[in-house]
């Protein structure tokens, strides 16, 4: 009798102790997950935030030698972002107005033809798509854009490397969010004799907007912080441009120069700062409207 | 033709040798219906699930042609005009359509619902117009009271009665000849289902209703004449009173007498 009550106290003693183990082993592992988010975040905040004011966002970046003198003096070094702003913005821009509309209606006509040979070969032709490096893709945009269109570095050269990328994910998300909207509405547009085109932009678009919407800024989001192919196909532009047919600055290109020059190291951190939380909020937009309005 | 299908002059609609298949042609979903349906009417059309019902009902509008492979023969009459030699937008103009479950565009106000079939097909009308469609519609479906001070929003407040009367008010609002309705009331509670009851014994003196319906009482409570179909036949098809106290085929009889079903 005394036996089976020591053992049973001793079976319930190990069980409390597993759940214990168990819930440390969650907590640190949870830890290491979050731990580089709050580095790069604390690193970026301490390191970049001295050098963020309205300069920043609205004048180019300094020549060597002004970045060099404020160095020296200790003062923080003069000038912005502002050409890699405008031509971060000008190429997304571009990039969103080639890729949202193409791929809206690749992912409605795989909506709407889901068991069709021809779909299945461009559903995988999608996700192979997605697994091609960007460089790469910068690669092509060179012999397409700068080689044969614009004869030289340009803008639009990183439009159409950067729309490349953003394909896949938008014809994703436009296939799900279809998918999603109960065929019934469908049916009732078509019961009021409402003709095919206008059943898919009257109707159907609209009812899926958050979903195509949260797809599409995932997807800038994703393309805004690429280099390669940018280093690729707009090469970059010490002022503010807004032609698309020439080189053009952008933020992460920017990034990559102050990286390579020993006297801007402070602007690494500010712009990169600026990228994150460009990226974040925009993440941060996609949820709310996905949450609100679905 | 035998005298288990209803004779009627001057109908509204005449279907002849209207065969449906999905796919296979040898497996008919709709086997070789003839049937002409009284004006200003309820016509209920009943049996076994499977049997046809909303295939039958979908042809009358062409809604069946959304799927693929679908192979329709025969020939199916408005008012003496081939439903199959007029555009689709024409023809769903004059016979409306109300689905089982209530389906307002979830996007739209309840006044943009109702004028819906005039604004997506691109039609032009002064707000005035508007506004009077909009409010005759909600009227005849008994629900303007409810909703006057609502028309901007959205209809996803309303009942489940209230959503399939405004999907009712929409269909009224191209002021169709037919309205064909497949199941209205089975996602409905009872009193919801009493009250679309009664708008349509209204409505009936407008427009001609076609009932699909898998509720015998609700056939024999509302509709005038009754389709009893089976495996894709129309098996028997008579005035509903008649159908009810004397069915003429042992199929029928089997199925109102909850043999099977
Ligand atoms: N989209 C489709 N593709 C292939 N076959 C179908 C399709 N829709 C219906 N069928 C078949 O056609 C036949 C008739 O179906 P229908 O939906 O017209 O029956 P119903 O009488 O309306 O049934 P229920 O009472 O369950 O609604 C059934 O055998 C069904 O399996
Ligand atoms: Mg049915």
């Amino acid at each position: 009798m005394e036996k089976a009550l020591i053992n049973k106290n001793e079976g319930s003693n190990w069980r409390e102790l597993k759940n214990k183990l168990f819930f440390g082993l969650v907590i640190v592992l949870s830890g290491i997950t979050i731990m580089p988010i709050l580095l790069i975040v604390y690193k970026l905040l301490s390191k970049g935030l001295r050098q963020i004011n309205l300069d920043f966002f609205f004048k180019v970046a300094p020549d060597t030698l002004q970045a060099m003198s404020a160095v020296q003096s200790g003062e923080i070094i003069p000038g912005g972002i502002a050409n890699g702003i405008t031509g971060t913005l000008l190429m997304v821009a571009v990039a969103s107005l080639i890729a949202i509309p193409v791929s809206i209606l690749i992912g409605i006509f795989l909506y709407e033809n889901p068991g069709k040979k021809y779909a299945s070969l461009i559903r995988n032709l999608t996700d192979i798509l997605q697994g091609v490096p960007s460089v790469v893709l910068g690669l092509i945009a060179y012999f397409w854009i700068v080689k044969g269109v614009t004869n030289g570095f340009s803008a639009l050269a990183g439009s159409v490397a950067l729309s490349i990328m953003m394909l896949p994910l938008i014809i994703r998300s436009t296939e799900e969010t279809m998918k999603m909207i109960p065929v019934s509405i469908k049916e009732a547009g078509a019961a009021l004799g409402v003709p095919y085109h206008r059943i898919i932009f009257k109707i159907m678009i609209p009812s899926g907007f958050s979903g195509l919407m949260t797809g599409i800024l995932l997807s800038i989001s994703r393309v805004l912080g690429e280099t390669a192919p940018l280093m690729l196909t707009t090469l970059g532009n010490r002022a503010i441009n807004f032609n698309i047919t020439k080189p053009t600055s952008a933020v992460p290109l920017q990034i990559w120069e102050f990286y390579n020059n020993p006297n801007m190291i402070d602007l690494v951190w500010s712009s990169s700062l600026f990228l994150v939380g460009f990226v974040l909020t925009l993440n941060i937009i996609a949820k709310r409207i996905s949450t609100k309005y679905s | 033709m035998s005298d288990k299908i209803l004779q009627i002059t001057n109908p509204v609609l005449s279907i002849s040798n209207l065969s449906i298949a999905y796919g296979k042609k040898d497996k008919l979903a709709v086997k070789d219906v003839s049937a002409d349906v009284k004006r200003n009417n309820i016509t209920a059309i009943m049996g076994p699930s499977g049997c046809g019902k909303s295939t039958l009902l979908r042809a009358i509008n062409r809604m069946h042609e959304l799927y693929p492979n679908i192979h329709t023969e025969g020939e199916i009459k408005l008012n003496g005009e081939t439903i199959y030699e007029m555009s689709t937008s024409k023809l769903r103009r004059k016979i409306g359509m109300v689905f089982q479950r209530p389906n307002p565009f979830p996007t739209m106000s309840i006044y943009e619902n109702v004028i819906a079939g005039y604004d997506l097909n691109g039609s032009k009308l002064k707000k005035n117009e508007k506004d009077e469609i909009v409010e005759t519609s909600l009227h005849d479906v008994g629900l303007f009271e409810e909703v006057k001070d609502s028309l901007n929003k959205k209809g996803n407040f309303l009942s489940g009665g209230q959503q399939q009367r405004l999907c009712i008010a929409r269909a009224l609002a191209f002021k169709p000849e037919v309205i064909l309705m497949d199941e209205p009331t089975s996602a409905l509670d009872p009193l919801s289902t009493a009250k679309i009851e009664d708008l349509l014994v209204e409505l009936k003196v407008h427009y001609s209703i076609i009932l699909v319906t898998h509720n015998m009482s609700q056939a024999a409570r509302i509709s005038d004449n009754a389709m009893f179909m089976y495996l894709g036949e129309l098996v028997e098809y008579d005035k509903t009173k008649t159908m009810f106290t004397n069915p003429k085929d042992p199929r029928t009889e089997g199925y109102l007498t909850g043999k099977f079903g």
